[in-house]
């Protein structure tokens, strides 16, 4: 996966688990919390939601890394760089 | 209770919210009943194919986001859009009351079942793998799950919690807002009961087992209470909750008043699991009526529990002829016959399709009722057409449940 696949993943997770939110204006570098309405039990979404579409684990340490989408981007893409997004 | 008690302690009914298989509000409800409008139709569900059950078609998006549906429970749906049409019809602002008063109690027949079926139909597609189990389970499966989806969707920060009481839930669940009440712990009610159930294979499957699902080619005949060819229930889905408030407050408020609850009972049979036992539910009975400060020939109408299991109507039929036999002017329905057993919603989604008979006189009927079972035999069944009473005073309504839980709730018609 590139780096704009990898967003493009990452969106693709935040439209389902944020369904009245629009994905298609999230700013890179706020925090998604600044921009959605999203909590704790989302981000647990976000992580399972990795698990099952990517078999990628984030450890609770690396929580953090998930709190903007430029964050995530650069903290994945590593972890997919082997993977190809569905199509 | 009646009318000489003092008026703080008597306790009306201003709003009703409901959804069942044949209307999402008493409006439509009502018109089904009295059009003879079964709800009931084939449904697939996992692992048995196709069914026969009772499906609501409510439009939940009318008071939930999209996230709040897809974190939350199908019988958390079905109470906050029932509160919410309670409260609408009770023409209660939210905005404008204290919401730390009032009190949202819920009646279920069971919780968790259709939540922990879903995950682990999930994780069966990850080989069992237990990581890929849901975080949101354990808020799902929560026995308080409903009525506590529907504080945080009303913000409402009074006390929340659900009453188990398998089929009698429905009427358990007002009985709690009318005790809640006149003990002045809240100033306003969201009582009455909820169900999900037909969204676990479960309780079909289990009901099939105990010899007790009911099967016919045509849906709309398959639920038939008192019927010689019943053969078991039809399982439903449905939601009916209830603004309940002080009669002085809602005199003061000018409110519509459906009715005055005047008497209930809940006891047990201490009999059997599944088994009812006709001595305690006539017990039952009797209770609410002392309570009421009633005779039993002044019902005008006795919305029979009748889930058409084949013991089920018999025993109870044994214990309406204990209470009302020889009484001519008790006339007697059901509504299972229309939409199914809701579960827990039952007993206050029944009483509710009853009340609209204090402005129009009528006595809906039961559905599909071709031939009387003789064990079964009781005076007054209202079957095929509504009846026209012309004035309505008192409606009873009984629900049972498993373990032995029966429940009585009377109304009275409100005049000033």
């Amino acid at each position: 996966m590139t780096r704009d696949e990898v967003r493009q993943a990452v969106v693709s997770i935040l439209a389902d688990i944020a369904p009245d939110e629009d994905v298609s204006s999230i700013k890179d570098d706020v925090t998604l919390r600044e921009q959605m309405d999203l909590d704790s039990m989302d981000f647990l979404d976000i992580v399972m939601e990795l698990r099952k579409r990517f078999n990628v684990e984030v450890p609770e340490s690396d929580y953090q890394q998930l709190v903007s989408m430029a964050s995530c981007v650069q903290y994945l893409q590593p972890l997919l760089k082997d993977r190809q997004l569905a199509s | 209770m009646n009318n000489k008690v003092n008026p703080e302690q008597r306790i009306v009914i201003t709003g009703i919210g409901l959804t069942s298989p044949n209307g999402n509000n008493l409006k439509e409800f009502r018109e089904s009943l009295l059009t003879g409008k079964s709800g009931v139709q084939k449904f697939e569900t996992r692992f048995m194919g196709e069914v026969l059950a009772g499906v609501c078609d409510f439009d939940a998006l009318k008071y939930q986001k999209k996230k709040e549906l897809r974190r939350g429970t199908r019988a958390g749906s079905v109470a906050i859009y029932c509160c919410h049409e309670a409260f609408g019809d009770a023409e209660i602002d939210l905005e404008a009351i204290d919401r730390s008063r009032v009190g949202v109690y819920l009646g279920v027949t069971e919780h968790g079942n259709v939540e922990t079926e879903n995950e682990v139909h999930n994780i069966s597609k990850y080989d069992y793998d237990t990581k890929y189990w849901s975080h949101h389970h354990n808020p799902r499966t929560v026995a308080n799950n409903p009525a506590g989806e529907v504080t945080l969707n009303m913000k409402i920060t009074g006390p929340h919690y659900t009453i188990g009481a398998a089929c009698a839930a429905g009427n358990m669940g007002v009985i709690q807002g009318v005790q809640m009440l006149r003990l002045g712990e809240v100033d306003l009610a969201l009582a009455g009961g909820v169900s999900e159930s037909i969204r676990t294979f479960g309780i079909f499957a289990s009901f099939k087992s105990e010899g007790a699902l009911a099967e016919h080619e045509d849906p709309t005949k398959a639920s038939r209470p008192f019927d010689k060819q019943r053969n078991g229930i039809v399982c439903s889905e449905g939601g009916c909750v209830y603004t309940l408030e002080r009669l002085t407050d809602a005199e003061k408020r000018g409110a519509k008043i459906y009715g005055e609850i005047v008497g209930y009972a809940a006891n047990s049979d201490a009999f059997d699991f599944i088994l009812p036992e006709p001595g305690r539910q006539a017990e039952c009975m009797r209770l609410a009526l002392n309570q009421a400060g009633l005779k039993a020939g002044d019902i005008n109408i006795l919305n029979a529990h009748a889930t058409a299991t084949q013991l089920g109507d018999i025993q109870e039929c044994k214990a309406l002829r204990d209470v009302f036999g020889g009484e001519k002017s008790v006339w007697i329905n059901n509504t299972k016959s229309f939409i199914g057993h809701t579960m827990g919603a039952a007993g206050t989604l029944e009483l509710s399709g009853n009340l609209p008979a204090f402005e129009d006189g009528l006595v809906h009927p039961t559905l599909n009722l071709d031939e009387l079972d003789p064990e079964c035999h009781l005076d007054n069944i209202v079957s095929g057409a509504p009846k026209q009473l012309g004035r309505v005073d008192y409606i009873m309504n009984n629900s049972f449940g498993m373990f032995g839980i029966n429940s009585v709730i009377i109304v009275k018609r409100y005049e000033k």
